[in-house]
């Protein structure tokens, strides 16, 4: 094993494509916006104005900015979804789905590795690793279960036919107020996840030292070229 | 010619002029949205239509949507609206009392059959048959009998509609809505507790004049009434949008009369006509008087609480725990995690560290 590690050779591996990047960096600034937005929406600070409302607009111009990240957020979303279909093998659909048994060893290993380290064996492993893979699924889910409550509250202030495909989502749940009041507890998760995130990347990078911070906006990772060629 | 009186004649021999009777129409043709062609067929319908059967059951309630139904603004809506149209059976309005109330309700559901209007008051209980249970017959029975032949089924309320109060957690009773427990029939809920009388009127009309259902929404409440938010026809919505909101009951904001959004109204949340018809001949709604909407058109608002607070309490956390103090409490707990994390991540692979440091120096060196 130590003579592995010795003789192992790094190479250089293209594992974001441009399209990736841009999806991660777009999504990340709408999550930014949309999560300071919506927490003022819910909770507005207490403003003491002698000012007569119409002089003033800026709960509304914040609930504006919301709405158009919100688009931005859903169809960046959707070109994701697509690019899982059409983009290199790293960004394909199924990596996102434990079908496989061998996904589901590589999430025990990595809960093993890097959760609860019990061991530094080092594992094979070059776009996401399985377990984050599955988060990332998660987490499709919750901008899913975001976009439908989003959409399906933004209905009654729109004529437009694209907040209209999400009516149906509103009696399911009993009307607006149980609608909102998810929409606002997922906003938590959004949060939380991006803590997570941005601390396991920094942990990567630390242990693995390959790269895996600047590859979100270069798109290259160092790799084992033993470890390529079992992927 | 109809044997019975058409209504028109009814309203005639109460002693209104005809130019009463066409402001009435007038009126009641404005709050149901229709153009003027549509108010010249809610008078043809009165003169030509003679009153409708109606049941109206009164099952888990309190009474409230009568109350609202019977103070409604316009004296001809009282007048044929209550005295002509309905009332065939209501057992809180009818002069007969046990047997010959019964009878009276038999009669009219054979007699009328596929005919009579259905108006339900009140929730089903569905957890034991003794709730609510009159004549000896229990509400889910006699709900049943009764919608069997109905032509419609009104839902009046909250507690018709969605359950109110009485389904609220952790609902005793069992109770249901009247659209969980009958099948197959077109029920129109009128939701509110109480509704609006003009819109309860306005609702009866409507069968009265189109002879048909009204235009729904997906929750099965008519679209003329409930499809806009109490916040967008809301006078104080400038406030909302400038972002000046009352902070409590006693501030200079509420003086004011901002936007009572922090103070936990439903408005945003609510669909009803509130902000537009109003109560009590239209004097006012609850935001006018100084009051956060509660919500009582929707379902579950008594579990969508606590009123006075925008962001309802999350399940299983106590009255005052919204998702804020949770995801705080998350957000604290994971802040802990990562330190840990990271503390053990440099104790755990410190080996593994230290070599690749040296590998590094040597390398360079």
């Amino acid at each position: 094993m130590k003579n592995q590690v010795k003789t192992k050779i790094i190479t250089e591996e293209y594992v974001w494509q441009l399209p990736v990047r841009f999806y991660h960096w777009i999504n990340a600034m709408c999550i930014i916006v949309l999560s300071v937005t919506g927490y003022l929406i819910g909770n507005p600070p207490a403003i003491q104005s002698a000012a007569e409302a119409s002089f003033s607009y800026w709960f509304g111009v914040v609930r504006f900015i919301h709405f158009i990240a919100a688009f931005l957020f859903f169809f960046n979303f959707a070109f994701r979804i697509y690019w899982g279909f059409v983009g290199n093998k790293y960004s394909r659909w199924y990596h996102f789905i434990p079908f496989k048994k061998k996904q589901w060893v590589e999430i025990l290993q990595v809960l093993k590795i890097d959760i609860m380290q019990v061991t530094n064996k080092p594992l094979v492993s070059v776009g996401h690793n399985s377990l984050a893979s599955l988060t990332y699924f998660l987490t499709f889910i919750v901008f899913l279960l975001q976009s439908l409550t989003g959409f399906g509250l933004y209905a009654a202030m729109s004529d437009s036919w694209f907040p209209q495909l999400f009516v149906w989502i509103v009696p399911i749940l009993g009307g607006d107020m149980g609608i909102r009041n998810i929409h606002h507890i997922l906003m938590w998760f959004f949060i939380l996840f991006a803590v997570v995130h941005v601390y396991l990347v920094a942990y990567h990078d630390y242990i693995e030292r390959n790269g895996v911070t600047s590859s979100m906006i270069g798109g290259w990772k160092l790799v084992n070229k033993e470890d390529l060629k079992q992927e | 010619m109809n044997k019975k009186p058409t209504l028109y004649e009814e309203i005639r021999a109460k002693g209104h002029s005809r130019r009463d009777f066409l402001k009435f129409c007038g009126t009641i043709g404005a709050m149901m949205g229709l153009q003027a062609s549509g108010v010249a067929q809610i008078v043809k319908a009165l003169e030509s239509k003679s009153r409708i059967p109606v049941i109206w059951l009164h099952l888990q309630e309190c009474t409230c949507c009568s109350e609202s139904f019977i103070r409604s603004s316009h004296p001809i809506v009282a007048d044929i609206v209550l005295d002509k149209i309905s009332l065939d059976y209501t057992e809180t309005l009818m002069a007969a009392s046990g047997h010959q109330a019964e009878k009276s309700l038999h009669d009219t559901m054979e007699k009328y059959h596929g005919e009579y209007l259905l108006m339900v008051e009140g929730s089903i209980p569905t957890e034991n048959d003794g709730y609510c249970c009159i004549g000896g017959k229990s509400a889910y029975e006699i709900l049943n009998e009764a919608a069997e032949g109905a032509k419609a089924i009104i839902a009046w309320g909250n507690c018709a509609s969605a359950g109110c109060v009485q389904a609220a957690s952790p609902n005793p009773t069992g109770a249901k809505p009247v659209h969980k427990v009958i099948k197959g029939k077109p029920i129109i809920n009128v939701q509110g507790c109480p509704p609006i009388a003009e819109v309860m009127a306005g609702v009866v009309i409507h069968l009265l004049t189109f002879d048909r259902i009204p235009q729904l929404d997906a929750l099965g409440r008519p679209k003329a009434f409930y499809s806009r938010r109490v916040h967008d026809t809301c006078y104080r919505r400038p406030n909302y949008d400038a972002g000046l909101f009352v902070q409590s009951f006693d501030d200079e904001n509420a003086k004011r009369g901002y936007c009572l959004y922090k103070m936990g109204c439903r408005g945003p949340n609510t669909y009803n006509s509130c902000g537009v018809i109003k109560w009590n001949n239209g004097v006012s709604f609850p935001i006018q008087s100084g009051h956060p909407c509660i919500g009582c058109s929707e379902a579950n608002f008594w579990d969508n609480g606590p009123f006075y607070q925008h962001l309802q309490s999350f399940p299983g956390f106590g009255i005052e725990t919204t998702a804020d103090k949770i995801g705080l409490g998350l957000g604290v707990v994971t802040g802990v995690g990562i330190a840990a994390h990271a503390i053990s991540t440099n104790i755990r692979k410190r080996k593994m560290i230290q070599k690749g440091i040296k590998k590094s120096d040597s390398q360079t060196n």
